[in-house]
């Protein structure tokens, strides 16, 4: 079974984001930039899975800048075996990967395809779900584990109140949790030989896929400044601001 | 110097891992002085102790500027794994690499270069420490055989290692001509560890005395040749150097970060600290030092790497380094007031950790003297 694996480039979970002065959205220049930890978790899953012999070929593919290249090769060095660049330079959003996606899919055939259930950076949770409805494909999102058997796979999912577990046909798209694995770290020989590994660059012209944005930013505005606490007198006076203050009660 | 994207991947996949498992347990570490076998175990599955290996032997393969970039970043989350990660790579691995037969790299390299067996250099002497051709160890020929006597002074991993590489006088009146090194597996009956040292810092790495009592050693377990000795000793002097300037540079960057996030955060006069002129200028100060020394480092690195002479580059990044990171870290601790001074914070270690970077592997005095030597 082959694996597709998404990977977004992001700024790197370490970094303070700051709002750009003009309000149009974080600064990125001269940022640290990374792999967004929800797909390095499903990176790290098609690799387990390969491993364990559940996978023959893992292709990794990333929507985004030339940069993006660097994020790919990560990809490689912690055991993916080829990689694609869907080059593009503007603004990316949920419909529009999704779309360049299914092209993909469309393409490589895959077994299974596994993506991080949100990036750190938008934390908009849609890419999988849309591609999964554009394909037709069933989908296991916010994955905790993942099970191949013969024709299926068996997800479990971290949802409100508990676990659910559902079996799912093949193929399918799976969105990962944070518990679902620890990722690795890549290896030097594993990062040496990830720069002999194939990657491919093409853009969405060539897929077919129109990635215009759908959706406008009107104004990134930085969260306001928590404010510090206050001490009651008395669990009347608590009682009292809970219900006109905060409004809770 | 702008470096590769190769050595980027490797520099930040050593800072994620330095971060992320090391430096969490380096304070209790240097309470305890427990010797991290599980993080050595981890490093080398990693490729962290055969850096400079090429795969053929089990190593990484990789360039002496990944190496340094890595060896900073892995000081930076804990000084004194560095010490032992960069003994091994500089003066355990390089000189079976470059001196061993086959036979020796079968059976020394290629464990050592997966981190399965550590490595000792014992060369310094209780005696004999930047004079090398001073030393009173022996070893005799007996038939097919050595039979080494003398002692060991200072010697990192002298405890855990797997194999020791010691050097000792055959021929005495051959004066440099007549140390030949030994390749001595640490079980070999009378290999005894005499006493483990009490330090300022770097606790979790063991140094040890080591006493050699009529060491019984096949005439295969010479490294190179006889009478070699002491041209080995002297052949990655370089490389060791670099390594210590470059761990120097992590240490002092960590010891930076801390104080530079506390600066931000510690409020006084109803500002952050860092507001203050007085601070924000000092910090400016130690971020400026901190880059001069790791380009000195990295130069000597691409120089080293090209082949070219480095001899006094290594030098100069050595004593520069050490120098800048005792007076950074004495800055963050400033920066910090009296909690600089207590364990609360982790820059009391640094600055400990950090001080024998301006002694081993050649003092900040041998440092000038080659320096100026090659003026």
């Amino acid at each position: 079974m082959k694996i597709l694996v998404a990977v977004k480039r992001v700024v790197d979970y370490n970094v303070k984001v700051r709002v750009k002065a003009d309000g149009t959205g974080v600064e990125t220049a001269n940022v640290k930039m990374s792999m967004n930890p929800f797909d390095e978790i499903a990176v790290e899953e098609a690799v387990r899975l390969k491993e364990a012999g559940k996978a023959t070929e893992i292709v990794v593919v990333s929507v985004g800048p030339t940069q993006a290249q660097e994020t790919l090769r990560t990809a490689l060095a912690m055991g993916a075996d080829r990689a694609i660049l869907v080059q593009h330079d503007g603004e990316t959003q949920s419909l529009g990967v999704a779309k360049a996606l299914k092209a993909l899919a469309e393409k490589e055939q895959p077994g299974l395809v596994i993506l991080g259930k949100q990036a750190i950076d938008d934390d908009a949770n849609q890419t999988g779900q849309m591609l999964a409805a554009l394909l037709g494909w069933a989908q296991g999102t916010f994955a905790s584990k993942v099970v191949p058997a013969e024709g299926t796979v068996a997800v479990t999912r971290e949802i409100d109140g508990g676990l659910e577990t559902v079996e799912l046909k093949l193929p399918a798209v799976v969105t990962t949790d944070l518990r679902l694995n620890e990722p690795r770290y890549a290896s030097l020989p594993n990062i040496m030989k990830a720069k002999k590994k194939p990657l491919e660059v093409v853009d969405a012209v060539g897929l077919g896929v129109d990635l215009t944005p759908r959706l406008k930013t009107l104004k990134v505005v930085e969260p306001a400044k928590r404010a510090g606490g206050i001490k009651v007198g008395s669990v009347e006076e608590l009682v009292a601001k809970l219900k006109t203050e905060a409004r809770v009660i | 110097m702008l470096i590769t994207e190769e050595q980027a991947m490797i520099r930040d996949m050593a800072r994620a891992f330095a971060r992320e498992r090391l430096a969490p347990g380096a304070a209790e570490r240097d309470r305890t002085s427990r010797f991290p076998a599980e993080e050595l175990r981890e490093m080398g599955g990693l490729g962290l102790l055969g850096m400079l290996v090429p795969e053929e032997w089990g190593g990484a393969g990789t360039d002496v500027i990944s190496y340094v970039l890595a060896i900073e970043e892995i000081a930076a989350g804990d000084g004194a794994i560095s010490t032992i990660m960069s003994v091994h790579n500089s003066v355990g691995c390089a000189p079976i690499l470059k001196f061993g037969a086959e036979a020796q790299k079968e059976r020394y390299l290629r464990a050592m270069a997966t981190g399965q067996m550590l490595g000792a250099f014992c060369l310094t002497e209780p005696q004999a420490g930047s004079d090398a051709s001073a030393l009173k160890t022996r070893a005799v020929r007996d038939g097919d055989h050595y039979v080494i006597s003398g002692a060991k002074q200072f010697i990192t991993n002298g405890r855990h290692a797997g194999v020791a590489l010691v050097f000792a006088v055959t021929d005495p009146v051959a004066g440099k001509k007549g140390i030949s090194a030994f390749l001595v597996p640490t079980d070999t009956p009378g290999y005894t560890v005499a006493r483990l040292e009490h330090k300022l810092g770097q606790r979790c790495s063991d140094t040890a005395q080591i006493v050699l009592d009529n060491v019984r050693v096949p005439a295969d377990a010479v490294l190179g040749e006889p009478g070699q000795g002491y041209r080995i000793a002297l052949a990655n002097l370089e490389g060791g150097r670099i390594g210590i300037a470059a761990q120097s540079v992590g240490m002092a960057q960590a010891a930076f970060e801390a104080a530079r996030d506390y600066a931000r955060q510690r409020t006084s006069m109803g500002v952050a600290i860092i507001e203050h002129q007085a601070v924000a200028f000092r910090l400016a100060d130690m971020a400026t030092r901190i880059e001069a020394a790791r380009q000195l480092v990295l130069h000597a690195a691409a120089l080293r790497q090209a082949g070219l002479p480095c001899l006094k580059e290594a030098s100069m990044a050595k004593l520069f380094a050490s120098e800048m990171a005792e007076r950074v870290c004495s800055d963050a601790i400033q920066t910090f007031g009296g909690y600089g001074y207590v364990d609360d914070f982790p820059v009391e270690r640094i600055y400990r950790d950090v001080r024998v970077c301006q002694i081993y592997e050649g003092t900040s005095d041998i440092q000038k003297l080659v320096i100026s030597r090659n003026l």
